[in-house]
């Protein structure tokens, strides 16, 4: 256990917890933009930044990637700190003008608009990746990544065409704060798009009731990594005894 | 498979063979792929994620990612632009204009007969020399619209 002083509250907490998850313990907002508890910090979005000060030096860290320390003084809600914040959503409202998460969060920290010119008013992507993450870390299959650098900057399958890897679970699309990445399930087919790409899966049809109940591929993988019989998944689970 | 293929996956193997299977390697490796082929093409990029074992998703964004890395075909001479602001201001815009024109192509583009590159850069270190055209690693320096087409015949 170390102690800690956050927004001038004593706080104990065990090692190893960040600085975000430490404040949240003690409902102290933070706001943050690309945290999920499925999936290992990242620091994208830079929305969670605090100050810190040790030994009387003060900095700026993110919290979501900062862990406690012993006697570590922070502030989550300081003049500087609130400038910055606020920078940093009028930016994402000029790229994301329609996403609803990044409204909200401007919203609640008290920032109406934007100073800066909106260049593509349909884009969604907040490039938290989020999406990236939870198909890395939690489906295991890295089917998509974030390529090209600086303003080109975005999620994307290789070659925008290579697919192999996915398997249509739809990790991404349930995982995406702003709805840029998503699924839909047409007859047979499983569509997910995402900003630059459209991928198309084939449904299993139970073959009781007719309804397309799962994506093929993810089927397979499932059958695969669990090593089951695939007589498991002959009928969709309505129909399953 | 096509003995385009085969040449690109050789040499690739060729490549892997120098490496440990680490990923912290894959930027050299990309690079000596390319130095050997030109630029990355779909095969070798699908070739070193199954060498390396290393998701294809992986070796796509850090293959996009350096402006040093192609995935296109590249000429066979590299024509670097200075858009510094030095060279901007002594007429660099000009310069690139009458390149492209003689080129038929834009920057970034590649010459159908694979002849040459052309890509702008923003500053080599020359602001002196400016306008700066470096062709193959060669600098040319106060280069005029005039000039372009002596240069690009000195290298035909
Ligand atoms: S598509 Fe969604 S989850 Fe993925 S990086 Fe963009 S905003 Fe984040
Ligand atoms: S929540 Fe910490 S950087 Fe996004």
């Amino acid at each position: 256990m170390v102690t800690l002083t956050i927004d001038g509250q004593r706080i104990q907490a065990e090692e190893g917890t960040t600085l975000l998850e430490a404040a949240r313990d003690h409902n102290i907002y933070i706001p943050t933009l690309c945290v999920n508890e499925a999936v290992s910090p990242y620091g994208a979005c830079r929305l969670c930044l605090v100050e810190v000060t040790k030994k009387e030096r003060q900095r700026l860290v993110a919290s979501c990637l900062y862990f406690v320390e012993e006697g570590l003084i922070v502030r989550t809600d300081s003049e500087r700190i609130a400038l910055i914040r606020g920078m940093i959503i009028e930016l994402l409202l000029a790229r994301c003008p329609k996403a609803g998460e990044v409204q909200e969060l401007a919203k609640r920290l008290g920032v109406r608009e934007s100073r800066f010119r909106v260049e593509d008013e349909n884009n969604l992507c907040v490039l938290c990746a989020l999406c990236t993450r939870v198909c890395q870390e939690v489906v295991g299959q890295s089917a998509i990544s974030l390529v090209n650098p600086g303003t080109d900057r975005e999620v994307a399958i290789p070659f925008y065409d290579n697919s192999d890897a996915c398997i249509a679970c739809g990790s991404c699309a349930y995982i995406c704060p702003t709805e840029a990445i998503k699924l839909e399930d047409v007859g047979d087919t499983r569509i997910i798009t995402m900003p630059n790409c459209r991928l198309e899966f084939k449904l299993k049809q139970c073959p009781k009731c007719g309804t397309y109940w799962a994506p093929e591929k993810q089927l397979e993988y499932m059958i695969k990594k669990a090593n089951i019989s695939p007589k498991v998944f002959d009928l969709c689970p309505d129909c399953r005894e | 498979m096509t003995t385009e293929v085969r040449e690109i996956e050789d040499s690739v193997g060729a490549v892997l063979a120098r490496y440990q299977r680490d990923e912290g390697f894959l930027v050299s490796i990309l690079q000596d792929v390319q130095t050997k082929l030109n630029y990355l093409p779909r095969e070798a990029l699908l070739k070193v994620s199954q060498g390396m074992e290393v998701p294809l998703s992986r070796v796509y964004s850090v293959a996009t990612f350096f402006k040093a890395f192609s995935l296109k075909p590249r000429g066979r001479h590299l024509l670097h632009v200075c858009m510094g602001t030095a060279c901007h201001v002594r007429g660099a815009v000009r310069v690139l204009d009458r390149i492209e024109q003689e080129l038929g192509i834009g920057s970034g583009e590649t010459t159908r007969d694979l002849e040459y590159t052309l890509e702008t850069v923003n500053c080599v270190g020359a602001c002196a020399l400016g306008p700066v055209v470096v062709v193959d690693g060669e600098y040319a320096g106060q280069m005029t619209s005039d000039k372009v087409k002596h240069l690009l015949e000195s290298f035909d």
